[in-house]
């Protein structure tokens, strides 16, 4: 399946490259780098590209192109998603996933990567299974191991692999035992230049951060599962329970996973948080233009909005801003037109306010289109869908966890086009 | 063997420039890693380091040695000579230490064939260490070792570990069979056998892998899977998402062999469809098979069923393959429930929105329904990248139409206003498509395109021009104001692209314009020399097409363009300006052709097909790198289509115990009691020596009855001319014992109302019962042939279904066969041979020793239709010869009559509502108003018997299906005006709505 893996940097450097079967040749990327230079933003550049030989599926994560290689027909998006899965191990092993953290630990993700494929096919990619394998660096433990030489490989052989619940290691043991759970909920929405929707949608997830010992079973229902319109879950869940009796039955992995994601069944009834007063207009001399902005709370449920971000995509033509926000900075990066207006928390009774002039290139025709806006928000304690979570039981264990459950609300994909 | 040792060269080499390179780039120090790369300043310096740490004694310097090592491979740099330093230590008990060796062996061990064979030992050791673990990853790395000598080695490895105890290590050796395979693909044969062993393992590690094995070594070989398909089936939701992917694709192509489309909904069924005479037996088969009804295999069902909570997995590869699976083996009503799941899949990366679109692309071009309420979701971001911009573009068209077009086009509206100027003249081609696809809006995106036309941004203008020209030419007449606008903007355009399309089009309507026409060529004469290629071939074109229709005014600038075209640099031009020059001119020279130069220039042409570029795509299997990339890559496994007919399905039968079937009711063990003889009142009529044969039949029952310590028998034998005077008086001849209990006289005077005329006449047989299977309220006298005297060579066979249950078998539905000898010679051994499908289940007759000629005779034999339509073919044989026939059942043989009072009745189609409920309104025919006749309608068109009514107007008919019991419920409501509702309550929707395709062709007609 996947024959071969290269790490590819922004500027085109290769950095490493592990095969699974026979060696390819790095100047296979020789392909990738020539569509990589005519694509303007590296997200443009096509995910699958066939060359006389191999085909070529890459992922661009992270400002990193991680491009692997097939010689023979496969589900592109099985090769995606493990491409995906390579980068959200590095990320968890290594705190993030940047070119500079995988070349101090080369050895290390590449005995990663030797682990998680076996001639091209998937064979652990379970984050337990993983760190019982290959224990991931502490500071602690990096200190020791310069002592006294041990290393980072678990001794141990990995007895996840073996069992029927991959995810969950035997054996564990806290001394505080603990459940959390955050509903993280995203509005992704289009308004149009009016402030009417277009189109608004809330996708939940369910973010799970479980320290308990020994073999819990757990079970979590929610005050109104009806709410909840397309669901896809960790594989820890039963799926039979759910379809039956709507709710959450598993058991859990170790640590910090993602319990479930869905998607609310409310096409029109999405509250919007805020409102965008906007106008901006270009001088018929072409020399330059105005920028009037104020955002205000919408459809709060009484929760103050905080981390409030404004991000204009300038025209071209646009060379420089000059603007007063009366709460916030902003910054305009001439490279790439964007705007970006950082107000912070909203307050209602003074609502914040951007406006100045624009200057453009002389000579330019005015602008025709209007730049769109997108924004970033967040509402803590609250899920936007009103969804609750009813209680969380435990089974199989005898001690009592200490449990808590936290709401949010982020905006998503959320644009208002000019 | 060869092939390997030349790449090694090549790899070698390769290698060789690798390290020149290195040498340069590994003086400054690239890393800061605890590891201390920084301290060597040349390669040969420390490549002579690291020799010297692997072969001192100290284990952390061998170590730190060794991750030097690896972080050298894994930035693609040659260690290759240190191969004998590393592979002494493969042996290590350090653990880390032993992995990177591994690492290092298994990417070094091709070029050094020969020093690899030292570490084999090692591993053959280790393969029968205790521990699983060990085991497995000794053989991970043996396997994994490409070194061809030691292929019978691995072989006899994989052998043992496909036997082991651990099911990790059985795992281990199915990925072990592909690289053994890569290696060396003559092992196939031994390997099929391992991966047939393998198919068989229960456990869900093992699944995923055995099948990915199956499908590189030998995905031909569909035969292996039958037996294991159902277990395959059910072990699916617990095996990993790796292995879940790879299984569904493979059984989605399994599937396609197997089981017959779902996807025909109009198998017309017609049981007495009239034979032309000498039509041979062969070819009724067919017919037969193709007008089959459909009914979904249930290893089909099971296939869908099991899927169907994948859709719900994190996994977005699993998620796709779900989907496809549906789209390529789902009835069409049943595949719109992967479009939620795939809408879902467009909030994760980039990449797999990508794909995902693709694929709706694809698939919203046949099924627009699919993705018509998720419109919204396929809107367009400013923030998304380009490809995926065109793709949402894409499905946005295929999914316009009548009604949601107004609003698709106030969205394109915004679209056609991007930054992104690509993105623009994309979604002017997507109006334009749009425009051609619905003629209401054609003018409205006309108008449009034209606005467009003044817009400031050239590409948008240019495409604008060019999707109008396309849009003009499919109806030209009512807008020669368009073009004379455009015509105008000539002066404006440089878009080599958009003026040629606007000179085309003056010139291909120049009548139209006739005086705007010579203008535009005037100005173009002008300019001749500075234009385009394109452009300049447009000019002559139009300059020709002028000088023919309007020769007055054109006829010098015609001849001045020709000129100039004449000695331009580019010889298409000149090319091109010759044969005009030719054709146009009359001259001495000029052949016939000039005569036709009007029909050859001016000829009407046919407006361009806007379509989409995904039309085609479904050609490959959704979800694959294929369908991706628009061309078959390498090893992509063509998706059959369906068969016509379906392949055994008792292949997939597995041997094992089956529990004992047992029918708790006793209405069912009373089913022995029903009389078996089950002639037909016209046969009763016909000949009394018939009826004594049913007499005697009935003593058999009799004796049955004893068996099963069963009183009443003293009831139940009548003389048999008063049976015969019932059976002429009322064709419905119900057999019900008086005094048995109040159900059973309600059957009685229920299921057939003339019965209540004489009270005192009752059968000599009771039928039933406490429960409910009663006789059948009417036998059709109709008997179909079973095998012609000609293709029979003299033995001739007819069969009708008698509609009692069966003796034999509670499931099975009994038939009757007559026999007749019309040969000259005696017929011997005539007995039933060979069937299919195999599983069919047939109580034969017992061997008939010999047939007079002229001799009848008539048997009866018990088949389970297993409540489908099938046709039950087998073979008819005499001492001789054996004939293929078949039995083909309507759907209302393939019930049992079964009494009912009306409360219960009411009570069981409370319980089948919904899905399981059909009906539908027809004319009834002035004489099918009344009861009897409407009762006679029913009865003769399924077996079932009436149920008591309180109204007047309504008729209740309730039936049991034969082989699973499955009640069937069935209501004639008449109406005002002959309009009647029949309503159909039963769980086999399938038979239910066959059922009442039949009743509503039996009422409406006369």
């Amino acid at each position: 399946m996947i024959h071969s893996l290269f790490l590819v940097n922004p500027s085109g450097d290769i950095f490493l490259e592990k095969h699974w079967k026979s060696v390819v040749s790095r100047s296979v990327c020789d392909y990738f780098l020539e569509a990589r230079e005519k694509a303007l933003d590296p997200e443009d550049v096509p995910p699958v590209i066939s060359t006389p030989h191999h085909y070529l599926i890459s992922i661009y994560r992270d400002k990193l192109f991680f491009l692997s290689v097939i010689q023979t027909e496969v589900p592109p998006l099985f090769v995606i998603e493990f491409l995906h899965r390579v980068a959200e191990m590095i990320q968890d092993y290594f705190g993030e996933c940047s070119e500079t953290v995988i070349k101090d630990n080369v050895v290390m993700v590449y005995e990663l990567l030797e682990e998680m494929l076996d001639n091209g096919f998937p064979l652990a990619t379970e984050s337990n299974v993983l760190k019982e394998m290959i224990r991931p660096p502490t500071i602690l433990r990096s200190v020791v191991n310069t002592l006294t030489g041990s290393s980072n490989v678990g001794d141990k052989l990995p007895t996840g692999q073996l069992s029927t619940i991959p995810w969950r290691r035997a054996g564990v043991k806290y001394t505080n035992n603990e459940a959390y759970f955050d509903v993280v909920e995203e509005i992704d929405a289009i308004l149009d230049r009016t402030g009417t929707t277009v189109f608004a949608e809330i996708q939940g997830v369910v973010e799970a951060c479980v320290k308990l010992s020994g073999m819990p079973d757990l079970t979590l229902s929610f005050m109104n599962p009806r709410l909840l319109d397309d669901v896809s879950f960790h594989p820890c869940v039963r799926y039979k329970r759910w379809e039956s009796e709507r709710v959450l039955s598993f058991i859990p992995p170790d640590g910090n996973f993602t319990l479930m994601t869905y998607h609310v069944n409310a096409q029109n009834l999405v509250a919007i948080p805020v409102y965008v007063k906007h106008s901006i207009n270009f001088f018929e001399s072409g020399s330059g233009g105005r920028l009037d902005l104020t955002v205000g709370p919408k459809q709060t449920m009484g929760k103050t909005v905080e981390g409030v971000l404004v991000t204009v995509h300038m025209p071209k033509t646009v060379l420089s801003v000059s603007l007063n926000a009366t709460q916030g900075s902003y910054t305009y990066d001439n490279a790439t037109k964007v705007l970006v207006w950082d107000i912070g928390k909203l307050n209602p009774q003074k609502l914040p306010n951007l406006r100045g002039s624009l200057s453009l290139q002389t000579g330019a025709p005015k602008p025709e289109e209007n730049p769109s806006l997108n924004i970033d928000l967040k509402i803590q304690q609250l899920a936007i869908s009103g969804l609750k979570v009813n209680r969380l039981d435990m089974f199989g264990e005898k001690y009592k966890p200490f449990k808590g459950v936290k709401y949010i609300t982020k905006a998503g994909k959320f644009q208002v086009r000019m | 063997m060869l092939s390997m040792s030349t790449n090694n060269s090549s790899y070698n080499d390769q290698g060789g420039a690798d390290s020149a390179v290195e040498i340069g780039q590994e003086t400054t120090p690239t890393s800061n890693s605890g590891a201390g790369f920084g301290l060597f300043s040349t390669d040969f310096k420390k490549n002579d380091d690291l020799k010297e740490m692997l072969e001192n004694n100290k284990e952390s310097l061998k170590l730190e040695a060794m991750k030097r090592i690896v972080g050298l491979i894994a930035k693609g740099k040659n260690a290759s000579e240190l191969f004998p330093a590393v592979v002494k230590n493969v042996a290590s008990k350090n653990i880390e230490l032993k992995k990177l060796v591994y690492v290092y062996l298994v990417r070094y061990a091709e070029e050094q064939q020969d020093l690899a064979l030292l570490s084999i030992s090692t591993f053959q050791r280790a393969l029968k260490d205790p521990n699983q673990l060990i085991r497995a990853s000794a053989l991970r790395v043996l396997s994994s070792i490409r070194v061809p000598i030691i292929i019978p080695i691995m072989m006899l490895a994989i052998k043992e570990a496909a036997s082991d105890m651990s099911p990790y290590v059985r795992k281990t050796s199915a990925h072990a069979i592909q690289k053994l395979y890569s290696l060396d693909p003559d092992q196939k044969e031994h390997l099929i056998e391992v991966i047939e062993k393998l198919l068989k393992d229960k456990s869900t590690l093992v699944a995923g892998s055995v099948v990915m094995a199956f499908e590189e070594v030998c995905p031909e070989r569909i035969d292996l899977i039958h037996k294991n398909y159902r277990k395959l089936c059910n072990l699916l939701v617990d095996v990993e998402e790796w292995g879940q992917v790879v299984i569904i694709s493979m059984l989605t192509r399994y599937a396609r062999t197997q089981f017959t489309s779902p996807w025909r909904e109009d198998g017309v069924f017609d049981e007495n469809s009239e034979r032309a005479f000498y039509e041979s037996d062969e070819e009724k088969t067919r017919d037969d098979t193709e007008i089959k009804p459909y009914t979904m295999d249930p290893d089909h069902r099971l296939l869908l069923r099991n899927t169907k909570p994948l859709l719900q997995s994190r996994n977005t590869a699993v998620v796709m393959s779900v989907a496809q699976l549906y789209w390529h083996l789902a009835p069409r009503n049943e595949v719109s429930i992967v479009t939620k799941s795939l809408v879902r899949l467009l909030r994760s990366h980039r990449e797999v929105q990508y794909i995902v679109l693709q694929n709706i692309a694809t698939m919203s071009i046949q099924r627009k329904g699919m993705f018509e309420p998720y419109m919204k979701s396929f809107y367009v971001r400013s923030t998304d990248a380009t490809h995926i911009k065109s793709l949402k573009l894409e499905i946005l068209t295929n999914l316009a139409n009548e009604a949601n077009i107004s609003t698709i086009l106030r969205e394109f509206q915004t679209y056609v206003k991007s930054q992104d100027k690509q993105f623009a003249a994309g979604t002017i081609q997507a109006i334009g498509r749009c425009a051609t696809n619905i003629s209401e809006v054609t003018d409205t995106c006309l108008n449009g395109l034209v606005l467009l036309l003044s817009n400031r941004d050239e590409t948008v203008v240019a495409e604008s021009v060019v999707v109008i020209k396309k849009l003009l030419q499919a109806q030209p007449s009512q807008h020669s104001d368009i073009i004379k606008h455009m015509a105008k903007l000539l002066d404006n355009i440089t878009v080599s692209m958009a003026r040629a399309s606007i000179l085309w089009l003056i010139g291909e309507y120049c009548e139209r314009v006739p005086k705007i026409a010579p203008d535009v060529l005037r100005k173009m004469a002008k300019s001749f020399t500075s234009e385009e290629d394109i452009v300049k071939l447009q000019t002559v074109n139009l300059a020709a097409k002028l000088y023919l229709t309007n020769s007055k005014q054109t006829k010098l600038l015609t001849q001045y363009i020709l000129n100039l075209g004449k000695y331009d640099q580019n010889y298409d031009i000149r090319d091109r300006t010759r044969f005009i020059r030719q054709l146009i001119v009359p001259n001495e020279k000029s052949g016939a052709l000039s005569k036709y130069a009007r029909r050859i220039l001016l000829a009407p042409k046919p407006a361009p097909v806007l379509e989409s570029a995904y039309k085609d795509r479904d050609r490959y299997q959704l979800g694959t790198l294929s369908h991706t990339i628009n061309t078959k890559a390498s090893g992509y496994l063509e998706l059959s289509d369906w068969p016509a007919v379906a392949p055994d399905q008792s292949v997939r039968n597995v041997e094992v115990i089956e529990p004992v079937r047992i029918h708790p009711s006793i209405c069912t063990a009373l089913f022995h009691f029903c009389p078996d003889s089950s002639q037909s009142s016209e046969e009763s009529e016909k000949s009394s020596s018939q009826s004594e044969k049913s007499s005697s039949e009935s003593d058999i029952e009799q004796k049955k009855k004893k068996k099963m310590k069963k009183p009443p028998q003293k009831k139940n034998v009548k003389p048999p001319n008063k049976d015969r005077y019932q059976s002429v008086m009322c064709k419905p001849n119900s057999w019900v014992g008086p005094g048995f209990g109040a159900c059973v006289c309600v059957c009685d005077f229920s299921s057939c109302r003339m019965n209540l005329l004489r009270p005192h006449l009752f059968s000599r047989r009771l039928s039933v019962v406490i429960s409910c299977v009663s006789g059948p309220a009417f036998v059709p006298e109709k008997s179909h042939n079973l095998l012609h005297r000609m293709t029979g060579k003299g033995l001739a066979a007819q069969y009708q279904f008698t509609r009692q249950p069966c003796l034999y078998q509670p499931n099975m539905v009994s038939v009757q066969i007559s026999l007749t000898n019309t040969s000259d010679h005696r017929l011997e051994q005539i007995h039933i041979g060979e069937r299919s499908p195999a599983g069919l289940k047939i109580h034969c007759f017992n061997t008939i020793e010999f047939l007079e000629p002229d001799a009848s005779v008539t048997v009866s034999m018990g088949i389970d239709f297993n409540d489908s339509t099938q046709a039950a073919n087998f073979q008819l044989c005499t001492k001789e010869d054996q004939f293929s026939v078949s039995i083909q059942p309507a759907v209302g043989d393939l019930f049992l009559a079964v009494t009912m009072t009306e409360q219960d009745f009411r009570k069981e189609q409370g319980k089948l509502q919904g899905m399981n409920e059909c009906s539908a309104t027809i004319t009834v025919t002035a004489e099918n108003t009344s009861s009897q006749p409407l009762n006679r309608r029913v009865a003769a068109m399924a077996n079932v018997g009436v149920v008591p009514s309180g109204q007047d107007n309504v008729h209740r008919f309730a039936g049991k299906t034969a082989c699973s019991g499955a009640v069937l419920l069935v209501t004639v409501e008449l109406r005002e005006s002959s309009a009647a509702v029949i309503t159909i309550n039963t769980e086999k929707s399938v038979m239910g709505s066959m059922l009442l395709r039949d009743l509503k062709k039996s009422l409406a007609q006369a």
